[in-house]
């Protein structure tokens, strides 16, 4: 009798610790960092509620106003690049090669890295002096000057151009599939019609994949906003702190100058926008698979 | 891919089409050059003294290709004051992946299962509510994850990493094999429930042996996931006890005297290796997993 009860417990009682250990570890922390942004907190954890003073401090620092500048002109650079590469290269592949498979091995191999190496490759390619400066003076363009990675004002756009190098193979499988998802009785019907390549691609493939455009989207400002190592592995978040980004700044906040408040207000400010982005998209894709 | 026989656009014929594939090739092949070129460099610099580094060219082959930079970056290059190379802390990486991998995809296996094919009620809600750990970005937990540590007695610890690489995987563990499991037939779970098996040997009797594609999935994800981690490790380790890519980094970063880019090269690669031979080796479940995972990213 005991034995069949507990058996029937038994799925409960294996999934119980395994969701308590979620609700601890996810929304037990989110709750404390949340509290710790309405506190006095510095150095040392303060729990007494003091209104939303971390918030006006975060709002008037000039270093966050640099991060989410940076973070707005990576995340548009950084989407838009990978999402134009990747269909290109997608559209292309589609066209019945035979050597597909490794083509596709080559352009997706960079998802395989970490962003440390990813990173430290970048740093040397992109180095004033020896990198693809050296190389253009050496091939004859002696007056080519590539200091960006030293550049407060440009340093940004080299995280975009490593990003875009990881992460646009990743775009192209992603559209790869939707391409491969449309029937073929459109694509003979189209021809039959007498639409070119080009516009058949344009006007009816590409909106009838719209929702692969959309998850890509979600996917890429969902990696936008949690860069962190790429920037570090660069620029370090400099010079200065010119390419600093959300992360980088929770992250210099809370465990550089142990100032805790702050540093959890920027990372509830992150959670907010994340929310934000993917919400929405797991209820639409939660929905769809209910289905 | 047997489909794309008929997938693409109907083939025109002629010369405007022969013309068509040349440009074709060519841009295909040019993308193929951009992505490699970073790899090309960086090995050819791992193979080159630090005279031919300044004299000669960034794309050029090694003119003495030599490996003394890798064995440099592997057992004596700086990383902040111990000369030690990058060999400590490979092994620190390893001793951290292959029990947080063990541990959360098996962990993760009998939750989908559990919330599959044992279905009660609010199984659909707590696995949403564990869904949604995969998508938090992680600076939120940082702070108090790294009290509990302390508090554990885990802080700057290898075990610390494996509790927290664990805890965050699974979230998306479960969502792997919730997916491979909800395909399964429920006869089968019932035939075996009416036969008198219970709730443990029907999993490692008859979902475990189904669920070998789904393994090999989730474990090449998590070894990618947390080999290449540098958020955790970065916060919750020091020194001794760093994973790889946060020595890397560090190696990197440290400028006692010449700055050898050859050995960081050398140690972007020794950093690189295990997930590029995994690619390499299972590229096709390794890109499942991605799809899967589109999400997360």
């Amino acid at each position: 009798m005991f034995a069949r009860v507990v058996e029937k417990w038994l799925p409960r009682i294996v999934v119980m610790p395994l969701f308590a250990v979620s609700l601890f570890f996810v929304y037990g922390f989110i709750a404390w960092t949340t509290w710790i942004s309405f506190t006095r907190s510095g150095v040392m954890p303060d729990y007494g509620f003091a209104g939303l003073q971390q918030y006006e401090r975060l709002w008037s620092t000039p270093r966050w106003y640099v991060a989410l500048g940076n973070l707005a002109v990576f995340s548009i650079l950084f989407i838009g690049f990978c999402i134009v590469v990747g269909i290109l290269l997608a559209i292309l592949l589609d066209q019945r090669i035979r050597i597909e498979g490794a083509i596709r091995t080559i352009y997706l191999y960079p998802m395989a890295l970490s962003f440390i190496v990813t990173g430290t490759a970048w740093k040397w390619i992109l180095n004033p002096g020896l990198g693809l400066e050296h190389l253009a003076h050496q091939w004859g363009w002696t007056d080519f000057h590539f200091g960006w990675l030293v550049d407060p004002r440009m340093a940004i756009y080299t995280v975009v151009i490593a990003g875009v190098w990881q992460s646009s193979g990743y775009v192209m499988a992603l559209f790869l599939a939707g391409l491969r998802s449309v029937d073929d009785e459109v694509l003979r019907a189209a021809a039959i019609d007498g639409a070119g390549p080009i516009r058949t691609y344009t006007s009816i493939i590409l909106p009838m994949i719209r929702p692969v455009f959309f998850s890509a989207i979600i996917v890429l400002a969902h990696l936008a906003i949690k860069s962190y190592d790429l920037v570090v592995a660069l620029t370090g978040g400099g010079p200065g702190y010119a390419t600093d980004v959300p992360a980088t700044f929770m992250y210099s906040f809370a465990f550089q100058r142990s100032e805790l408040g702050t540093a959890a207000a920027s990372a509830v400010m992150m959670l907010v926008t994340i929310l934000a982005i993917i919400v929405p998209y797991l209820y639409s894709e939660l929905r769809e698979a209910g289905r | 891919m047997t489909t794309s026989a008929n997938a693409g656009i109907v083939r025109r014929k002629g010369v405007g089409a022969k013309v068509g594939r040349i440009v074709l090739f060519t841009v295909l092949g040019l993308f193929c050059v951009y992505y490699l070129m970073p790899l090309w460099v960086v090995v050819v610099t791992s193979l080159k003294s630090l005279d031919e580094i300044r004299a000669g060219s960034l794309l050029g082959l090694p003119q003495a290709p030599s490996f003394a930079a890798w064995g440099k970056a592997w057992s004596s290059a700086c990383v902040g004051v111990r000369c030690d190379g990058l060999a400590p802390y490979v092994w620190n990486s390893v001793a951290m992946v292959i029990p947080a991998v063990a541990l959360s995809t098996f962990l993760g296996a009998i939750a989908g299962y559990a919330l599959t094919k044992w279905r009660f009620p609010g199984a659909d809600t707590i696995f949403a509510l564990m869904l949604f750990g995969a998508f938090i970005p992680f600076q939120v937990v940082l702070l108090p994850m790294a009290r509990v540590l302390g508090i554990l007695d885990l802080a700057g610890s290898v075990l610390g990493l494996v509790l927290v690489h664990t805890v965050y995987g699974l979230a998306f563990t479960t969502l792997f094999f919730r997916n491979f499991f909800v395909g399964v037939s429920n006869g089968i779970v019932d035939a075996a429930k009416i036969d008198g098996a219970g709730f443990f040997s029907i999993f490692f009797r008859i979902m475990l042996p189904m669920a070998p594609p789904v393994i090999v999935v989730t474990v090449i994800w998590q070894f990618t996931q947390i080999w290449n981690d540098f958020l955790f490790g970065v916060a919750f380790t020091v020194g001794d006890s760093n994973p790889v890519t946060v020595a890397l980094n560090n190696l990197v970063a440290t400028s006692t005297g010449v700055k050898e880019y050859n050995v960081d090269m050398a140690a972007a690669v020794i950093a690189a290796l295990p997930t590029l031979l995994v690619y390499v080796v299972a590229g096709k479940y390794f890109v499942r997993g991605l799809a899967a995972g589109a999400v997360k990213g």
